[in-house]
């Protein structure tokens, strides 16, 4: 019950703030903090109620949905998908503390910001493959509506490109889920999309190998693995700063995600055939990513394109196939979400006051906007993964994890943390130190409270947790040994 | 001995009247007999007046339809059969012809069409006859669902082809006449077609009758040259019908110039009432030949799903729009007929996806209604305001009508929890059990080619901003009001909660004959 709880409750303020009268624009925005903030209250119990060292579902709920297809609502957490519900449920009041001072239908943006996180949610904690493709689907619907109706200038291209792009994939993967549930079926006799009965059923190698690329069209795009994200940059840039955040912080994770909870363990034979292909596309999606970052001149995609580059790092540990690989997936999701947020955030502060993007047009701002400058810092320290910082703990495990599968990926991909270091670092340097050069740049105001009050949290997570990573980890690796012994287990 | 020549000496069977398994055929023939007769001495007799008889005799029907709901037989020596399918199909028709009736009526209740000489009719006005002839037609297709005799099917496809050409043009407006005129022509054309297979047919078995035929086809030393002929011919008739590609030529034209109420009750009726007889002549009659048809239903499958989202996409009209997504949907369904001859979750995947679809469609029709009625008819041709034009930033100034716009788009999409979802993802299961994976990623494409054309709707209608100065008020509209009320909880709540209807469904999956 308190799952399902926490996972409705925003949905159920989505439907308060659509009722508050139009005219009563504060009440809305009031009602909208707080169906989030109780949606965090809900998680943060959960996480209190989550016994450390078990590695199956807990907390779980299961009711009858539609028992003639043999769907059912079957919710629960585990250690990988709890460090994923917090961190959703952290980011969204952010985003709509973000969002405060919008005055273009804000009650609607709202609305949408919850309805995205109940779906969003929804695809973390479903142990049913339809309750799961389910959500899935309706995540498209808000992302549509917030990227299309609030983004910047190209936004109707982005959200039909990032739709239907999206959809595609999942389209293949609903494919993929039926014939599945058939051949289930049909050697069992029991129609049923329960994720645990279908981890169970042995499935024939070559049949692994097509339903795993079935699967993969959907993950792969989401993520997005490279070559499949072009849709990307496109939606990132177009999207309102706050969407944004809530896009590359936590929809980014439901690709990654899906290869974790869903591809690998449902298809182990079928992701050992593949595994030498996503390797090689995580580490060209590091690096390709990271060279097209470097040469960008918007703030923004720039940060999009070092948001796939840094994903291409959790592919990389989630296809190592072993404890160090996965966990480190894992915990790099949660930190990159946490700084990717945070980018995003400060990118979104900047153009507030400033009415731009572009690199060029900043300089110097260490001393005017001295705290926003210490804040970018920690940021962006965070995300080339200094040590002592959040990122560090995800991308040395992760790399770890490669390294052991196969020396060259890992080696390949450290240069892409070279790269990250070097487009990140450089922007740092072009907008935030040298000489303070433009007029406009001079009457730039520092953080206010309330900006204090999203990036507080960000900063201080991602300074713990760099230092203290171990009850994050503890927590996530069970779960992740019992996907690396699903992963390993013998085909029949 | 030649079948034809002992068809010859057999005396003709008289057959037993059941009265009880055509009752609902009977009660409309009774309630459109009404209508015309009231419609003809009293012309006083208000719109509401004969709406309220028109759902009167529908709630009879219904009645009568419940009261038989367990009734599984075959009537009339073969000639009327009951069973799932039958009643499946009289239940959805039925509500069909309710939401129809109540965007009929909007003809004339906002005050706005004939109350002073200066004021132009709605677009969407009709003259009276509007109300006996829809029931005729609604005759027409539940006989149609019932016929298990090719003459049944030929005579009811009449009935209900004859009624729809009067309705598509019944207006002043030229766009309607011509689609009227274009129908019946193409109509005509079709059912010559249909005929001649159905004689072809007879020729090869010696039987008009569905049972008689399947028998027929089970005997394997039989030659099935002229048989198959038949077949072929009776499946353009049918494809014609449902309005498959190559044969959907007529379809865009008399959507967009037939009064919204009746393209919306054609999108949604007809494709009822096609399907069902299509199911049982092909998967039931015809079973034993499902290899040889099979590869032609799936090819126009291909073709229709493909050839009508593509050719949806670049339309600026909404309802020419939703007359190439009503092709797309054929092509869907089509793949449910084309699994149907193996699995029997191919006919209840496709009854349960003409149900939701009946309902997303006639909505979206009532979203173009309803918008229709916004502004004043601007010109002699009293233009419909259905061109994607007209729905620019609706979202700011009418957010109900484009909230529920949204809601029957994104279902005609297939995004779960909508109820278009659950129909995709039916008859994509039942493909896929009879081993038609293939077509089902065509299928999958299909959608997502759809999505554009559908987004684009959303896209005008929310992420652009109106221009010129806000629309005339569109006056009281009640009755419309319930329907899309009712189309929309409809597609929302089967939605949330399919089970029901699913489960109906499969109760239609045995085929009589």
């Amino acid at each position: 019950m308190l799952l399902t709880a926490t996972l409705f409750a925003p949905l159920v303020g989505a439907l308060l703030v659509a009722l508050v009268p139009a005219a009563r624009e504060e009440t809305g925005r009031l009602v909208a903090l707080g169906a989030s903030l109780v949606t965090l209250g809900l998680a943060v119990i959960l996480a209190a109620r989550f016994q450390t060292g078990e590695a199956g579902f807990q907390l779980g709920m299961t009711a009858e949905w539609v028992p003639a297809f043999g769907v059912s609502y079957r919710v629960g957490v585990d250690g990988v998908s709890l460090p994923l519900v917090l961190l959703t449920t952290v980011l969204t009041p952010l985003a709509i503390t973000g969002s405060w001072r919008m005055t273009d239908r804000p009650r609607t943006y709202l609305a949408l910001l919850l309805v995205l996180e109940t779906a969003m949610l929804g695809v973390f904690v479903s142990l049913d493959l339809f309750l799961f493709y389910v959500f899935w689907e309706a995540v498209l619907v808000p992302a549509y509506f917030l990227i299309g109706s609030f983004g910047g200038e190209r936004r109707v291209y982005a959200a039909v490109k990032f739709f239907v792009y999206t959809l595609l994939g999942g389209l293949l993967m609903l494919v993929g889920i039926i014939a599945l549930f058939w051949l289930h079926q049909k050697a069992t006799g029991t129609p049923t999309f329960d994720y645990e009965a279908l981890v169970d059923f042995q499935k024939a190698p070559s049949t692994q190998r097509w339903l795993f690329a079935a699967f993969f069209a959907a993950f792969a795009i989401k993520t997005p693995v490279w070559p499949f994200h072009t849709w990307l940059p496109d939606a990132y840039t177009e999207a309102p700063t706050t969407t944004t955040v809530l896009l590359a912080g936590v929809m980014s994770k439901l690709g990654v995600y899906g290869f974790l909870r869903y591809a690998l363990p449902l298809f182990p034979d079928g992701a050992r055939w593949a595994q030498p292909l996503l390797l090689t596309l995580a580490v060209a999606g590091i690096l390709y990513c990271a060279l097209v970052a470097t040469m960008q001149r918007d703030f923004k995609t720039l940060v999009a394109y070092s948001s796939v580059s840094h994903l291409g790092f959790i592919v990389l540990g989630i296809f190592a196939f072993n404890l160090q690989g996965l966990q480190g997936g894992v915990f790099y999701m949660v930190a990159h979400g946490l700084v990717i947020g945070g980018l995003f955030f400060v990118t979104g502060m900047l153009e507030e006051r400033r009415g731009t993007r572009r690199i060029e047009e900043f300089g110097g701002l260490q001393q005017t906007v001295p705290r926003m400058a210490g804040v970018m810092l920690v940021l962006t320290l965070g995300s080339v993964a200094l040590p002592g910082l959040v990122g560090f703990v995800g991308e040395f495990l992760t790399l770890l994890g490669a390294f052991l599968e196969h020396r060259v990926y890992a080696v390949l991909a450290t240069g892409g943390v070279v790269l990250g270091a070097v487009y990140l670092l450089w922007a740092y340097q072009r907008m935030w130190q040298g000489p303070l050069e433009r007029e406009e740049n001079r009457a730039m105001t520092d953080l206010t409270g309330r900006e204090w009050a999203i990036l507080a949290p960000l900063v201080a997570a991602i300074i713990v947790l760099g230092l203290f990573p171990g009850p994050v980890l503890d927590r996530v690796e069970p779960s992740a040994q019992r996907v690396v012994e699903q992963t390993q287990a013998p085909s029949p | 001995m030649h079948p034809l020549a002992q068809a010859n000496t057999e005396p003709l069977p008289l057959p037993q009247v059941d009265w009880r398994a055509i009752a609902p055929e009977l009660a409309l023939l009774v309630a459109g007999v009404v209508l015309l007769l009231v419609v003809a001495f009293w012309p006083k007799a208000g719109r509401n007046v004969l709406a309220g008889l028109t759902l009167a005799g529908l709630a009879v029907a219904a009645a009568l339809t419940a009261w038989n709901w367990d009734l599984e037989r075959v009537a009339f020596e073969g000639a009327i059969s009951l069973d799932g399918i039958t009643r499946y199909a009289r239940a959805v028709l039925l509500a069909v012809g309710v939401l129809a009736t109540l965007m009929v009526v909007q003809g004339d209740v906002t005050g706005r069409a004939g109350d002073s000489p200066e004021d132009r009719p709605a677009p969407d006005d009709s003259p009276p006859e509007v109300f006996p002839l829809l029931v005729f037609a609604l005759l027409g297709m539940v006989l149609l669902a019932a016929a298990s005799d090719l003459l049944v099917v030929f005579i009811a496809l009449e009935i209900l082809s004859l009624s729809l050409y009067v309705l598509a043009g019944q207006t002043r407006r030229l766009a309607a006449q011509e689609a009227a005129m274009k129908y019946f022509l193409l109509g005509a054309f079709s059912s010559a077609f249909l005929l001649y297979g159905i004689a072809l047919c007879y020729g090869a078995t010696g039987t008009t009758n569905l049972l008689g035929i399947a028998t027929a086809t089970a005997d394997p030393t039989a030659d099935g040259t002229l048989l198959l002929a038949g077949v072929g011919l009776l499946a353009v008739g049918f494809l014609f019908k449902v309005s498959a590609v190559p044969f959907h030529m007529w379809t865009p034209d008399v959507y967009q110039g037939s009064p919204t109420p009746v393209a919306a009750f054609m999108a949604a009726a007809t494709k009822v009432a096609a399907f069902a007889v299509f199911l049982r002549v092909f998967a039931g009659a015809l079973g034993g030949l499902v290899v040889s048809w099979r590869p032609v239903i799936a090819a126009a499958a291909v073709v229709t799903m493909l050839g009508g989202a593509a050719l949806a996409v670049v339309q600026t009209d909404l309802k020419r729009m939703l007359a190439y997504s009503s092709i797309s949907h054929a092509g869907y369904l089509l793949v449910g007929v084309a699994a149907a001859a193996t699995v029997p979750a191919g006919v209840s995947a496709s009854m349960f996806y003409l149900l939701v679809y009946a309902f997303m469609v006639m909505g979206a029709f009532m979203v173009v209604q309803y918008v229709s009625r916004l502004g004043p008819p601007d010109d002699d041709a009293i233009r419909e305001r259905s061109s994607l034009e007209d729905y620019r930033g609706l979202a700011r100034r009418h957010p109900w009508a484009a909230g529920l716009l949204a809601v029957f788009m994104l279902a005609l999409t297939g995004i779960p929890p909508l109820s278009g979802f659950w129909a995709k993802y039916y008859v994509f299961l039942a493909g896929i059990e009879a081993g038609l994976t293939w077509l089902v990623v065509v299928a999958v494409i299909s959608s997502v080619i759809s999505a554009f054309f559908y987004l684009r709707v959303l896209v005008v209608a929310y992420l652009q901003e109106p221009v010129g100065d806000a629309e005339a008020a569109p006056g009281r509209t009640p009755a419309l009001g319930l329907a899309l009320a009712l189309a929309g909880l409809l597609t929302v709540g089967i939605g949330l909660a399919p089970e029901a209807l699913i489960s109906a469904a499969r109760s239609a999956e045995r085929i009589l004959g």
